[in-house]
C-alpha cells in the first residue's frame, strides 16, 4: 500500500445552509520518499487536499491513509510551508527553525539539555539555502525570499517524512522562485521526504515532482495523473528541453479544457 | 535649519505650547480681572503647589498607590481573562455580552455600593481603579489572540502542538504587544477610578484633597491638586509607554528599521 492513501475522498464546506462540494471522490495514493504536485483552476480545492492528507480537516466521505493508519486529526510531525511564511517576529531566524523540536516528540525532550546540538543542525540547513549570515536576524529583517528560504528550513528541520507545500514560491519574484527549485530538490534528493506541493505554476510542478496530478473545476477532481520522466537533478536548462515543455503544454491543454465550459 | 536643529524643536514642541497656554491664561486673568476664587494665575498655583508640597506629595502618595494597586490588579485579572476569551470560543460567547454590560456602567455608580461592603478609605479607591481598568486589557489580550493567523495555526497544529503549546508559542508573545498597548489606556482609566471613588467617598487621596480645598474655597490649593493629578497622570502613562517599547520591540519594527 502507499504511504499516503486516498480512497474516495470528497469534502464538503458548510457555511450557514450553504453547503460547497469542494473535493469530489478522490482516490490516488503517494509512495513514500515520492513528491507529487497538485495543479489545478484557482479555487479546485487543491490546499482541500492538504488538509485532508494531514489531517487538519476530516473528509466528509471516504477515507484517508498515512503510513497504513487511518487519519483522525492532525497528523503529527508533519511539515508544513505555506505562501505566507508565517515566521514569528518575535523570535530570530535561528529560533523560528527550532520551533519543531520544541514541539515534535522525542526532540521536545531532549530540546533543552542539546540545545548546541540543534542549533548546529538548523545552522547546516541554513547553509544549504544560503542564509547562515543571518540566523539571528529577525524575520522582519529578510527580504521575501530569505523568510521563504527560513520557512522552508523550520518545515524540514525535524526531518519530517511528509513535507507539505502549499504555494510556498508563489509569492516571489521570478528569479528567486527558479532559485528556489533548485534549493528544494536539492533538499529532496538528499533527505527523500514525501512531498506534496500544491502549485498553479506548471514548469514549478513538472520541475520539483516525480507526478503531477491535474484536478478540474470545483467540485475538485482528478483528471489527470502525469508521471514525470525526466532525470534528476533537474536544472533551469532542462526547464527549456523539448521534453519538458511538452509536458508542461500538455498539462497546460487539459487545464484549458477545465476552463473552457 | 538643520536636522539636529530640527529634531530638538520637535521635541521642545510640547513644552513650548504648554509654556504658551500657560502666559494666555496668567496674561487673561490679569487683563480681565478674574477673580482668584473662580480662576486663580498659574503663578498662584504654583506658589501654593511648592508652598504645600509636603502636603500635596502625602495625598498624592495615597493616590498614586491605591491607583498602582488597582492597575497591578487590573492587569493581573484582565490578562487571565484575556486569555480565557481569546483562547475558547465558549468563554467568548458567555463572557464578551456581560463584560460590555458591566462596562457600560458608569464607575462613579459602583462607589456608593462599595462604601456600603468596605467602608470608606483606601479600599474603595483600590476596588475602584480595578474594576475601571481592566477592561481594556481583557479586550486587547483577546483580540491578540484571536487574530492570529490561521496558517500559524495550522503549521502547529500538524507539528503535533496541543492547544496549550500553541497558546504559550504563539498566543501569548503575539498577545503581549495588544497588553502592552493597553497598558497606556488602563493606567489612565486607573486614575480615574481612584480620584473618582476619593472624590465620591473618601478621606484621603488628592480627590479628597481637592473636594476638602473647593468646600473651603480655596481655589488655589484645588487647581494645585490638579496640577499634580496631571503630573502623575503623565508620570505614569510615561512609565507604561517606555516599557511597551521595551518589551515588544519586534512590534516597532519600523521605527528601529529607519
Amino acid at each position: 500500500m502507499a504511504f499516503v492513501d486516498l480512497k474516495g475522498v470528497s469534502l464538503t464546506y458548510r457555511l450557514g445552509k450553504d453547503t460547497t462540494l469542494a473535493l469530489a471522490d478522490a482516490t490516488f495514493g503517494i509512495e513514500k520518499g515520492e513528491f507529487i504536485a497538485v495543479v489545478g483552476p484557482s479555487g479546485c480545492g487543491k490546499s482541500t487536499i492538504m488538509k485532508l492528507v494531514t489531517g487538519l480537516l476530516p473528509p466528509s466521505g471516504g477515507e484517508v491513509m498515512v503510513d497504513g493508519k487511518k487519519v483522525k486529526g492532525p497528523i503529527k510531525g508533519v511539515g508544513m510551508a505555506f505562501q505566507n511564511p508565517t515566521l514569528m517576529p518575535w523570535r530570530t531566524t535561528m529560533n523560528n527553525i527550532l520551533l519543531p523540536m520544541e514541539v515534535v516528540e522525542p526532540h521536545k525532550r531532549r530540546f533543552r539539555s542539546h540545545r548546541a546540538e540543534y542549533v548546529e543542525r538548523a545552522m547546516k540547513l541554513l547553509k544549504t539555502v544560503g542564509l547562515t549570515d543571518f540566523a539571528d536576524k529577525y524575520p522582519w529583517q529578510l527580504s521575501g525570499g530569505m523568510q521563504q528560504r527560513s520557512n522552508l528550513c523550520r518545515a524540514l528541520i525535524h526531518e519530517p517524512e511528509l513535507l507539505m507545500l502549499d504555494e510556498p514560491f508563489g509569492a516571489l519574484d521570478a528569479f528567486t522562485r527558479e532559485e528556489l527549485w533548485g534549493v528544494m530538490q536539492a533538499l529532496w534528493l538528499e533527505k527523500r521526504f514525501t512531498g506534496v506541493l500544491v502549485t498553479h505554476d506548471l514548469r514549478e510542478a513538472v520541475y520539483l515532482a516525480d507526478t503531477v496530478y491535474v484536478m478540474s473545476r470545483r467540485p475538485g477532481r482528478i483528471v489527470l495523473a502525469k508521471k514525470i520522466d525526466i532525470p534528476r537533478p533537474r536544472t533551469l536548462a532542462t526547464t527549456f528541453e523539448p521534453h519538458f515543455v511538452d509536458i508542461v503544454h500538455e498539462l497546460r491543454d487539459r487545464i484549458h479544457q477545465e476552463h473552457a465550459p | 535649519m538643520t536636522d539636529l536643529r530640527r529634531e530638538a524643536l520637535k521635541h521642545a514642541m510640547p513644552w513650548l505650547f504648554l509654556a504658551g497656554l500657560l502666559i494666555v491664561w496668567e496674561v487673561s486673568c490679569i487683563v480681565f480681572q478674574v477673580p482668584e476664587i473662580i480662576l486663580p494665575k498659574p503663578t498662584k498655583i504654583f506658589a501654593v503647589f511648592f508652598q504645600r508640597f509636603d502636603i500635596l506629595m502625602a495625598y498624592c502618595w495615597d493616590t498614586l498607590w491605591t491607583t498602582t494597586v488597582g492597575f497591578l490588579l487590573a492587569i493581573a485579572f484582565g490578562l487571565l481573562l484575556g486569555l480565557a476569551i481569546g483562547a475558547s470560543p465558549f468563554v467568548y460567547s458567555g463572557l464578551y455580552p456581560l463584560l460590555i454590560a458591566f462596562n457600560a456602567i458608569p464607575k462613579v455608580a459602583i462607589v456608593p455600593i462599595l462604601m456600603i461592603w468596605v467602608g470608606v478609605g483606601s479600599l474603595p479607591a483600590v476596588i475602584t481603579a480595578f474594576v475601571i481598568s481592566f477592561f481594556p486589557i481583557v479586550v486587547n489580550v483577546a483580540t491578540g489572540l484571536a487574530t492570529i493567523e490561521p496558517e500559524m495555526r495550522d503549521v502547529l497544529r500538524s507539528l503535533g502542538a496541543s492547544r496549550l503549546e500553541i497558546l504559550t508559542k504563539v498566543g501569548i508573545p503575539r498577545a503581549m504587544p495588544y497588553l502592552f498597548a493597553s497598558l497606556k489606556v488602563a493606567i489612565t482609566l486607573a486614575f480615574i477610578g481612584s480620584v473618582i471613588s476619593e472624590t465620591v467617598g473618601g478621606n484621603n487621596g488628592i480627590g479628597f484633597l481637592m473636594l476638602s480645598a473647593s468646600a473651603r474655597n480655596d481655589a488655589p490649593t484645588t487647581f494645585a491638586g490638579l496640577f499634580a493629578i496631571a503630573i502623575m497622570g503623565v508620570a505614569m502613562y510615561a512609565v507604561c509607554a517606555m516599557v511597551e517599547k521595551r518589551m515588544t520591540r519586534w512590534a516597532f519594527r519600523g521605527e528601529i528599521v529607519a
